[in-house]
């Protein structure tokens, strides 16, 4: 194709205004101040309850930081720690494994077939409805106390999340932009490949993202309920025993791994939606 | 070439159903296009001139009447027709380069062969340079261009353009008219182009078609005998020019005016 002739002149060309140069110390700045109120907070909140333990409040309610520090590190002294959350990690990401595949599976699967969907409209939202670790008696009586029983429940949590979300995500893909393809010669598996996923990818993330936490319910309410290992049991155990820093020190356990897994996601998300994050409306 | 035309439109009408009820887009719609033709289709806001792309294109069908294209009815996506909607479309998880590329990948083309093609077009509608952005990241002209070479870059035998520079400014639509004129010199496609502009349309069509308010009927069809090539910077102080606007205009005004004071 040649393109000798046709070139065009200098067409003016807006764009955005450049970055401005001084923006990023202003930027560092702000991030310090709100990490130094962040870090206060944490001190002060810490300290208050360091001291508020055996002063204003029974030891025996509230624990301590120091005592639950000391259960910590003798967890990990021991080895125990590992072994919990081990198995509470097992099960969460094997739960979210599953649930998000067979979610976006399905989910897919329902979206491109209209048919389909209606048909088995009423007995989605009768599942999706019910709450969902309501059946963990129902799994432990089916798969035992061990690791499947709790993977089975965060599966199933994970599931419908994921479902619901990539379902609705392929109804709202923009008509004219599958039309505009249509035009082109695209055929049924083009389209679904260039337009549908990556458009419903979005809703699919949000999903995902949204179901993390809930595998993590799905998991340590298993363990609560019955079983001999992970943070779910080391909690119900050590509230067994009126022992309140245990309890506290299996909680903060539990929020750095939740906190963790959502960072791990949402870095995904950045990387797989890149084109979304630099846009500007 | 035959006489036989491109694109015809026979008795053509198509209603809606609202919760309002039934609305006619248009009807009693009897237009050809020819093979090469440039004609511009002008009337106000919502009088159902996309509805006649759209019945084009194959993607939606007329209610009444037929609408053919190299005399076979038209009743599925006629992929004889690259369409430049009045959004845009632009997939926006695509760079341009790989957005304008689009439908050469659907032909299986490789990278390098349509890379290179989408890079050609780029350039020449004032794109070089971002190649390598994202949709989110260009101003509204330039996605539009980005819009403009996708569709040229496939090489459709018939373009269909709805409002295309509609949401552009009074210049970079000058500039966009120019560079239209100057690919279509080029190709010469077929092209249908849609505006609620008569100067537009005068400007760059070799037949203009003028539509009533809703219903859409068509009021006149005129031949603009401007010289080609045309100069769309100069072409409206032109005596013919001026001549067949008031004449146009006299078609468009009445119904122009009923919206008005409809609204």
């Amino acid at each position: 194709m040649s393109d000798a002739d046709a070139t065009p002149g200098a067409v003016p060309l807006e764009l955005r205004e450049p970055e401005l140069g001084d923006e990023r110390p202003v930027a560092r700045n702000e991030w310090l101040t709100v990490w130094a109120w962040r870090l206060g907070i944490i001190i002060v909140g810490l300290g208050f309850w360091e001291y508020a333990s055996g002063r204003l409040i029974k030891p025996f309610w509230i624990s301590s930081p120091s005592v639950i520090w000391r259960q910590l590190g003798e967890w990990i002294a021991t080895g125990e720690l590992w072994l919990h959350v081990e198995v509470t990690l097992t099960e969460t990401v094997m739960g979210f494994a599953f649930g998000a595949v067979s979610g976006v599976a399905v989910g897919l699967a329902l979206g491109l077939n209209r048919r389909l969907a209606a048909v088995l409209d009423p007995f989605i939202v009768a599942f999706y409805s019910l709450p969902k670790i309501a059946l963990a008696p129902l799994f432990i009586l089916w798969f035992g106390v061990g690791l499947t029983s709790k993977v089975v429940l965060a599966t199933f949590v994970v599931f419908f999340l994921v479902f619901y979300n990539t379902y609705a995500g392929t109804l709202a893909v923009e008509a004219e932009l599958v039309d505009v393809l249509r035009l082109m010669g695209a055929r049924r598996s083009q389209i679904v490949r260039k337009v549908i996923l990556p458009s419903a990818l979005i809703w699919i993330f949000t999903g995902m993202k949204s179901s993390v936490p809930y595998a993590l319910i799905g998991a340590v309410v298993g363990e609560m309920m019955a079983s001999n290992k992970g943070l779910g049991y080391l909690i119900e155990a050590a509230a067994g025993q009126y022992d309140t820093g245990g309890v506290f020190a299996a909680l903060f356990v539990l929020m750095i791994i939740a906190t963790g897994l959502h960072e791990l996601l949402k870095q995904s998300e950045r990387f797989l939606l890149r084109w979304r994050e630099e846009g500007h409306g | 070439m035959s006489d036989e035309p491109l694109i015809e439109y026979r008795n053509v009408g198509r209603r809606f159903l609202s919760r309002a009820g039934a609305v006619i887009a248009c009807e009693q719609v009897n237009l050809t296009v020819q093979q090469g033709e440039f004609l511009a289709v002008v009337g106000p806001s919502g009088c159902g001139k996309s509805t006649l792309l759209n019945m084009a294109a194959g993607l939606l069908a007329p209610s009444a009447g037929q609408v053919f294209y190299r005399g076979a009815p038209v009743r599925s996506p006629n992929t004889d027709v690259g369409y430049l909607t009045q959004r845009d479309t632009l997939l926006p998880w695509r760079t341009v380069e790989d957005n304008v590329a689009i439908a050469l990948e659907l032909r299986g083309e490789s990278r390098a062969d349509r890379h290179r093609t989408a890079h050609a077009w780029l350039d020449r509608v004032g794109l070089s340079g971002f190649e390598k952005s994202y949709p989110a990241q260009l101003s509204g002209g330039m996605r539009r261009r980005a819009c403009l070479a996708r569709t040229l870059a496939y090489e459709p035998e018939t373009i269909l353009m709805d409002e295309p520079f509609g949401a552009l400014d009074a210049q970079l639509r000058l500039v966009m008219h120019d560079e239209l004129l100057k690919l279509w010199t080029g190709t010469r496609k077929t092209i249908v182009f849609v505006t609620h502009d008569l100067a537009e349309a005068l400007t760059l069509a070799d037949r203009v078609a003028v539509f009533s308010a809703r219903p859409g009927r068509i009021r006149a069809v005129e031949t603009v005998a401007l010289p080609r090539p045309r100069d769309v910077f100069r072409i409206r102080f032109d005596p013919h020019f001026g001549e067949l606007h008031d004449r146009l205009w006299s078609y468009l005004e009445a119904s122009v005016r009923g919206d008005v004071r409809v609204n």
